[in-house]
């Protein structure tokens, strides 16, 4: 990739993150934090791709690890995001 | 290689979502809506992964997708809601397992790349494995499998040396690129060793925030490893959750009064017993204390981590609810720190069915505890100790903290006479309008609900 674009990508993705974050009241910050933690579970669809074009038996078995904890992190990380979140209800809700 | 415009655009797609879903939970009307439209933006970036035109070892693929899939959702929906910190530790460390072990495979097939695609390669390497096992020995601290806090003589040291060491290998894995097999191992054990050594000396109370500092970690060994992939969804993910991160974690350490360099790096300590407290500490019946609050105007909860501890929050709610119905204004004030993670009580009381919009945080409701004829402290401790204003000794001196002691009346639920995590005495038990309940918080908040429902 293009380095100075990602350069780019890089700072308005920081700015991005720093905007969402500045504006959440101190009760979300639980969720938020195991919120954030599974959108990097994306780090799946890499591990993904690397253990697509592994070719060797230990590339394979990195790979396999890889995708293995990138899964765990992506769907543990949504399960108790949304069960924490499931429980904020106003009154009589 | 270029890939199909399904695949490129699903990408897109997904890190559409993902930001649309985080900006969602910064509120908590749209926060669980925020969440599920992340989900399916990894659904839709996952899928579509599956499609890239070439893929082998789709079988071995699924079964890890499978594997790693299942045993965390199963293991998510069982966990309690107390052990909620070290669970989005041990998933957050996983995640920056992953991506270590992307970079290691890149290494292992010794392509050749640019200088910085290398250059972030082994960054994102380093924090990645540094992320993994700190949150696995951060996840082992909180779940209570390592007791005690382990500093080896020198610790500071030890770590800069092993810190270096690792910078040193990954600097020559850029040079020499592609690096030998032996130094990838080299560097990849060292970076490993070094994410123990650096969070064992590291106490559990401090632990929320290394918690947030290493998921902050994993999103910008995220976005790294994704510019070294020429995967833009990847690197915006991970860089907004690395950005968030470090904000979150900066605000932590703010709430806890402790740079985030002292948290790594000293042992806290009382630094003196601080000014000398005079008065003494009274004690009170359960049925005064029900009778205080049941003829009050407005009362005020604190409910600190004991209450937590105690499981003692349902029956909170429970009588809460009583001193409602009898005309009585009962709110929720949350510190900061509350909890073993910011935000952490918050989600404890809503699992007792506390409504959201009853819970209030510090720079809210401080103002309220003037009017305030009770302030009721459950189970906290340091985050109430007027010390903290005024007595410049004092190790906690300058963390915010409630202003429990403007109340007409104090009354603490506190199963003994010591002091809190930071070891200080807190001279709001011995002012004069402060009244000490001891017992464990379920029992005597099931007592006092009994002499509400004696007083009609």
């Amino acid at each position: 990739m293009d380095g100075l674009l990602a350069l780019y990508i890089f700072m308005l993705a920081a700015f991005t993150g720093y905007e969402i974050i500045a504006k959440v009241p101190v009760i979300l910050h639980t969720p938020l934090m195991s919120g954030s933690n599974f959108v990097h579970g994306v780090v799946v669809v890499g591990a993904m791709i690397m253990l697509g074009s592994a070719d060797t038996p230990v590339q394979q078995a990195i790979g396999f690890f890889a995708v293995a904890l990138g899964a765990a992190n992506a769907a543990g990380g949504y399960v108790v995001t949304e069960r924490m979140l499931a429980m904020f209800k106003k009154k009589e809700g | 290689m270029t890939l199909p415009l399904y695949v490129q655009g699903a990408w897109f797609l997904g890190a559409a979502l993902f930001i649309f879903g985080l900006k969602g939970m910064s509120s908590p009307a749209s926060a669980r809506k925020g969440i599920i439209i992340a989900g399916y933006g990894m659904l839709i970036a996952i899928a579509a992964t599956f499609l890239i035109p070439g893929l082998q070892n789709l079988g071995l693929m699924a079964l890890a997708l499978a594997i790693g899939g299942a045993a965390a959702w199963i293991s998510g929906q069982k966990v309690k809601m107390t052990d909620m910190p070290q669970m989005v530790a041990i998933y957050n460390g996983m995640g920056g397992g992953a991506a270590a072990a992307i970079a290691a495979i890149e290494f292992a097939k010794g392509d050749t790349h640019s200088l910085a695609t290398t250059v972030l390669a082994v960054i994102g390497a380093l924090i990645g494995a540094v992320s993994f096992t700190g949150s696995c020995v951060a996840w082992a601290k909180l779940q209570g499998v390592l007791k005690k806090a382990h500093r080896l003589p020198a610790q500071n040291a030890v770590n800069v040396l092993l810190a270096l060491i690792a910078i040193g290998l990954g600097g020559t894995m850029v040079v020499q690129a592609p690096a030998q097999p032996e130094l990838i191992f080299a560097f990849f054990a060292v970076a490993l060793v070094l994410g123990i050594i650096v969070t064992l000396p590291i106490g559990g109370a401090d632990m929320p925030v290394v918690i947030s500092l290493f998921n902050a970690f994993t999103g910008l060994a995220v976005g790294f490893e994704g510019y070294v992939l020429g995967n833009p969804a990847l690197i915006i993910a991970g860089i907004v959750v690395g950005a968030a991160g470090t904000l979150l974690t900066q605000l932590m350490a703010k709430a806890m009064n402790r740079p985030i360099s002292n948290i790594l790096f000293t042992p806290m300590v009382a630094s003196g017993p601080g000014e000398a407290i005079s008065g003494s500490m009274k004690e009170l019946s359960a049925l005064d204390a029900a009778a205080m609050m049941r003829y009050a105007g407005k009362v005020i909860i604190v409910p600190g981590y004991g209450m937590a501890v105690a499981h003692a929050q349902h029956k909170v709610w429970e009588m809460t609810s009583i001193l409602e119905e009898a005309g009585v204004e009962v709110k929720f004030a949350i510190h900061p720190v509350a909890g073993r993670m910011p935000g952490h009580m918050n989600v404890l009381l809503a699992e007792a069915g506390v409504p959201y919009d009853k819970i209030f945080d510090l720079e809210e409701i401080n103002g309220e505890f003037g009017q305030a004829d009770v302030a009721l402290i459950i189970g906290a401790n340091d985050v109430v100790n007027p010390s903290a204003r005024t007595d410049k000794a004092s190790p906690i001196y300058g963390m915010p903290i409630l202003d429990a002691d403007k109340a007409q009346n104090v009354i603490v639920i506190k199963r003994g006479k010591g002091t809190g995590y930071s070891g200080v005495e807190n001279a709001l038990f011995y002012t004069d309008n402060c009244r000490m309940l001891y017992g464990d918080a379920q029992p005597m908040a099931s007592e006092i609900i009994q002499h509400l429902k004696a007083m009609g």
